[in-house]
């Protein structure tokens, strides 16, 4: 089968309409206004992508700090302990929560899964405007947290010390209320949508596997969110009122604060890596021209990720003071739930297996997702293990774990959906040589960075320090270097995505010959997704000959 | 030539379709069921917000046994169980609103949306009462805590015990947050007589008001397991 | 498309009937609840206040939320709330029902912080059994 992607692009195309999503209605009252969920996913790219920006100064900052053990740049000290505390506690919690956990479901996840499903729109469009504006919301209420001096007890605001702290602590929590209500909405939407706008013909199980991702994600956002919003709410009336629930001092428990932060925060993460998995399984089929492994399996197992995610949060607190009967389940639980994983691995490596693989920079991207989660994935059952955690807990060892699986987990994964659907998003394609040579400087860098962490924290380097022993410098020094390669890396393909917005609108409607629904449409899409309502009527991924070659 | 044919229906849906119909479903049914799932969905999310408070106050509970039962010998039982009998029948009315609305019967819609606004003022008002009396006896969170005659648990250094400033913590952060529900829901049902005045209303659409109807029962139902844990347990 | 309109709203009509059964049996419920608060049951006023509770709340759902008659999707979303909200109250109560009741050696009467093993916060009562010898982890 030697179609190549280029020869596919002009058969069955029709001409591009002269109005799209994007030119038909125009001024900045159009964009503040809308409905339509292409624009509302563009208009949360933008926002996400800026608190990447903001975040990855932070980090970059961090790592400049830790240069060397005396924080010197130049001959002067770059920042104070108390200022290095505030900074970490920004990356953290901007990343977490304007960035991360927003970024597939809202941006991406927005603009594709109506197209996917065959609808024109979410089930509540106006509640999509709202989370979007929940968000700006977040968003403003973080700047002014910045400038108010911020917060500097990490992004988990763990009691008593952040009940007792100076800083914008309650500001802080009340963004991230808001910012968790963004969430809740759209996993409000989301899982509506998938249940009732699928196209005439598209059962559960003719879905692309995109859809299920962002659907158990949405499940998550909907169950677990809510507990987070109560935890900040009790964490700031304790601090204003002196309730007495977390304080030890005033009669509370601050192992308490523990769990209920990690009750949300543990299926949290799995809100940020269900849609870079999601991703990754349209990524593999298309670029392979094979039907996904094991469709069903990898189905399942989001959902049962999505439920599993809420009954290890425990492995957080092995050490806080748990007892040990709840230690010990907790530990069993996250040895069940890396399996689901481990199942959508095996499944993607068999769909590549036999393939006919091109290396399109979304596939580099997949493929970097694979070995990278691969090893952030593994270093979490070394976490979940009692004795070696015991060791391990509050060192850069669980911070190397955590970027392995969100940076090169969901941020790789998002970058790869990035210039997937970047065609049909934009209407231009990218350059594929800078593109591939992106890749290659945020592999490369994030190895640089991460895979040193996992030295220095099993050497013992402890996490959120600021000071350190000399006999770390080297490694430090050296992750850091790696920091500036992944900002390099960055930057140029931010360059060349931003650059590609000059040329004249000339994608095809399936540059990668992909057979989800959303590659019917022309890139840019009309404004109501489809002239006429499409009826499925075939599987997902059906890359059979007799089937392609009648495209 | 590709893996889906279409259906030549250029407006995207059917035309003559009903006036309220939004474009991106493909009939009123569609809509309703879609928005009935959408208000559940978010029901279980205050299912969970609510449940966060029930599950620390059940574990300030087990740690302060004593201070809760003698502390909540403070609570006014009579009043206690007249909300709770005021908010089941605001219940009924709601759902005979529901039932009006189903059978366009305009004017009992409008009775019974506003016997439900009534309802929910008299349980404001009885709430209105239970907290008046709460800051006159200082039954407050720890900080503002004067003890009472019947408090018997002391820190070693001869102070009253947090436990019992932290039970009326719980108290009002949890009948405060079903307070702020009820007047939202307050709102909500002004709303709904507004618009159900105006004709709004028909068996053909009347989405708004069994959502609001939904959200009204929840908040009823919240306050049937706040009722006991607060006012009877002992 | 009129016939859509028609059947979308074929919802069983029972009439205020049902509606007014469940507010007494509702009411019924409330007053049995309230007298069984005068009773003394010992541990187990909670779960007799709890269990009407619940059928309180299932009589609410089933007929005045209409689940009885929706489509099975809405109910299966409730049950997760309450379901997952179980989750949350139960492994807290394994972590805090099983602590271990560790002092230090020269405890001298300090507020107990402890779970739900029966010590109130009385001062200085420290059960004498575990001061005797320190714990192991």
């Amino acid at each position: 089968m030697e179609h190549s992607l280029k020869s596919q692009t002009h058969v069955a195309d029709h001409p591009r309409p002269a109005k799209n999503y994007l030119n038909e209605q125009t001024g900045i009252w159009s964009w503040m206004s809308t409905v339509d969920h292409k624009r509302i996913g563009v208009m949360y790219l933008v926002g996400v992508l800026s608190a990447f920006l903001v975040g990855g100064i932070f980090a970059l900052l961090v790592r400049l700090t830790l240069l060397n053990p005396q924080h010197m740049l130049f001959g002067k000290v770059l920042m104070t302990a108390d200022t290095y505390n505030r900074v970490f506690t920004l990356h953290g919690a901007i990343m977490v929560f304007l960035f991360i956990i927003p970024s597939v479901p809202a941006a991406l996840g927005n603009f594709v899964l109506p197209l996917m499903l065959g609808a024109k729109d979410v089930a509540f469009p106006r509640l999509n405007l709202a989370s979007f504006y929940l968000w700006v919301t977040g968003a403003v209420m973080a700047i002014f947290v910045m400038i108010d001096g911020a917060v500097d007890t990490g992004w988990t605001f763990y009691t008593p010390y952040s009940t007792t702290t100076n800083g914008s602590v309650t500001m802080m929590t009340m963004a991230v209320f808001i910012l968790g209500f963004s969430s809740i909405f759209t996993g409000i939407n989301f899982v509506a949508t998938v249940h009732k706008l699928r196209a005439p013909g598209m059962g559960w199980f003719d879905m692309p596997l995109f859809v299920w991702g962002i659907y158990s994600t949405g499940i998550i956002q909907v169950l677990a969110t809510p507990v987070l919003g109560i935890t900040l709410a009790l964490l700031a009336l304790e601090r204003v009122f002196n309730i007495g629930i977390f304080d030890p001092k005033i009669g509370g428990d601050p192992v308490l604060f523990q769990h209920f932060f990690w009750f949300y925060s543990h299926p949290a993460v799995y809100i940020m890596i269900l849609p870079g998995m999601a991703i990754i399984s349209e990524l593999i089929p298309t670029f392979s021209k094979k039907t996904m492994f094991g469709y069903r399996a990898v189905a399942y197992s989001s959902v049962s990720l999505a439920l599993l995610s809420f009954i290890v949060w425990g492995h957080h607190m092995f050490v806080a003071g748990q007892s040990q009967l709840a230690t010990v389940v907790f530990s069993a639980l996250t040895f069940l739930v890396a399996i689901p994983s481990g199942v959508k691995m095996f499944n993607w490596l068999g769909t590549m297996y036999k393939g006919n693989i091109s290396l399109e920079t979304p596939m580099l991207y997949a493929i970097s997702f694979l070995l990278l989660f691969a090893i952030g994935g593994l270093t979490g059952i070394f976490l979940g293990t009692l004795s070696t955690d015991v060791h391990l807990t509050d060192t850069y060892f669980v911070v190397a774990h955590f970027h392995y699986v969100m940076m090169g987990g969901t941020v790789i994964a998002f970058i790869g959906g990035l210039h997937y659907w970047w065609p049909k998003m934009t209407g231009r394609m990218y350059n594929e040589k800078l593109g591939a040579i992106g890749c290659a400087l945020v592999f490369i860098g994030f190895n640089m960075t991460f895979l040193t962490q996992f030295f220095l924290g099993s050497k013992g380097m402890p996490r959120r320090y600021y000071n350190y022993l000399d006999q770390f410098q080297p490694l430090h020094a050296f992750s850091t270097y790696g920091s500036w390669v992944i900002g390099a890396g960055m930057f140029l393909t931010a360059g060349y995505l931003l650059a590609s917005l000059r040329k004249p609108m000339d994608a095809p409607d399936n540059p990668w010959g992909g057979t989800t629904l959303e590659w019917k449409t022309s890139s840019p899409p009309i404004t109501h997704n489809f002239e006429d309502q499409p009826v499925l009527e075939r599987a997902p991924y059906d890359y059979r000959p007799e089937v392609v070659s009648h495209q | 030539m590709s893996s889906s044919t279409v259906v030549q229906d250029p407006h995207g849906h059917g035309a003559g379709h009903d006036p309220h119909q939004q474009h991106h479903f493909t009939d009123m049914e569609q809509q309703f069921d879609t928005s009935k799932i959408g208000m559940w969905l978010f029901l279980s999310t205050e299912i969970l917000l609510f449940g966060g408070l029930f599950v620390g106050f059940g574990l300030m509970q087990a740690r302060y046994p004593q201070e809760f039962i003698e502390a909540h010998e403070h609570l006014q039982r009579p009043l206690g169980a007249l909300n709770t009998v005021v908010l089941l029948i605001s219940s009924f009315t709601m759902v005979m609103g529901v039932l009006s609305a189903k059978r366009s019967d305009k004017s009992k819609l409008v009775i019974y949306l506003v016997l439900t606004i009534l309802c929910a003022c008299i349980f404001l008002g009885v709430k209105y009462f239970e907290y008046s009396h709460k800051f006159e006896e200082h039954l407050l969170p720890p900080r503002w805590y004067h003890a009472q005659p019947g408090d018997t648990v002391h820190n070693p250094d001869g102070t009253i015990s947090h436990g019992y400033g932290t039970f009326f913590a719980f108290y009002f952060m949890m009948t405060g947050l079903h307070g702020i529900h009820i007047v939202v829901g307050i709102i909500l049902l002004t709303w709904l007589v507004v618009r159900a005045q105006r004709g709004e209303f028909s068996k053909s659409y009347y989405t708004p008001v069994d959502l609001v109807g939904l959200y009204w029962h929840l908040v009823d139902m919240i306050w049937i397991y706040l009722f006991p844990l607060y006012y009877l347990i002992k | 498309m009129s016939t859509h309109t028609e059947h979308t709203h074929e919802h069983a009509d029972h009439g205020a009937g049902l509606y007014v059964k469940t507010l007494l049996a509702l009411l019924v419920l409330t007053v049995i609840t309230v007298g069984a608060s005068y009773v003394d049951f010992g541990s187990g006023n909670v779960v007799i206040a709890l269990f009407i509770a619940s059928i309180k709340a299932i009589l609410v759902a089933l007929f005045f939320m209409h689940l009885k008659d929706d489509k099975p999707v809405n109910a299966i979303i409730a049950v997760a709330g309450f379901l997952f909200l179980g989750i949350f109250l139960m492994f807290d109560f394994i972590d805090f029902g099983t602590r271990d009741n560790l002092r230090p050696v020269n405890f001298n009467g300090m507020p107990v912080i402890v779970g739900a093993s029966g010590a109130s916060g009385a001062p200085g009562a420290a059960p004498a059994a575990p001061a005797a010898e320190p714990k192991k982890e």
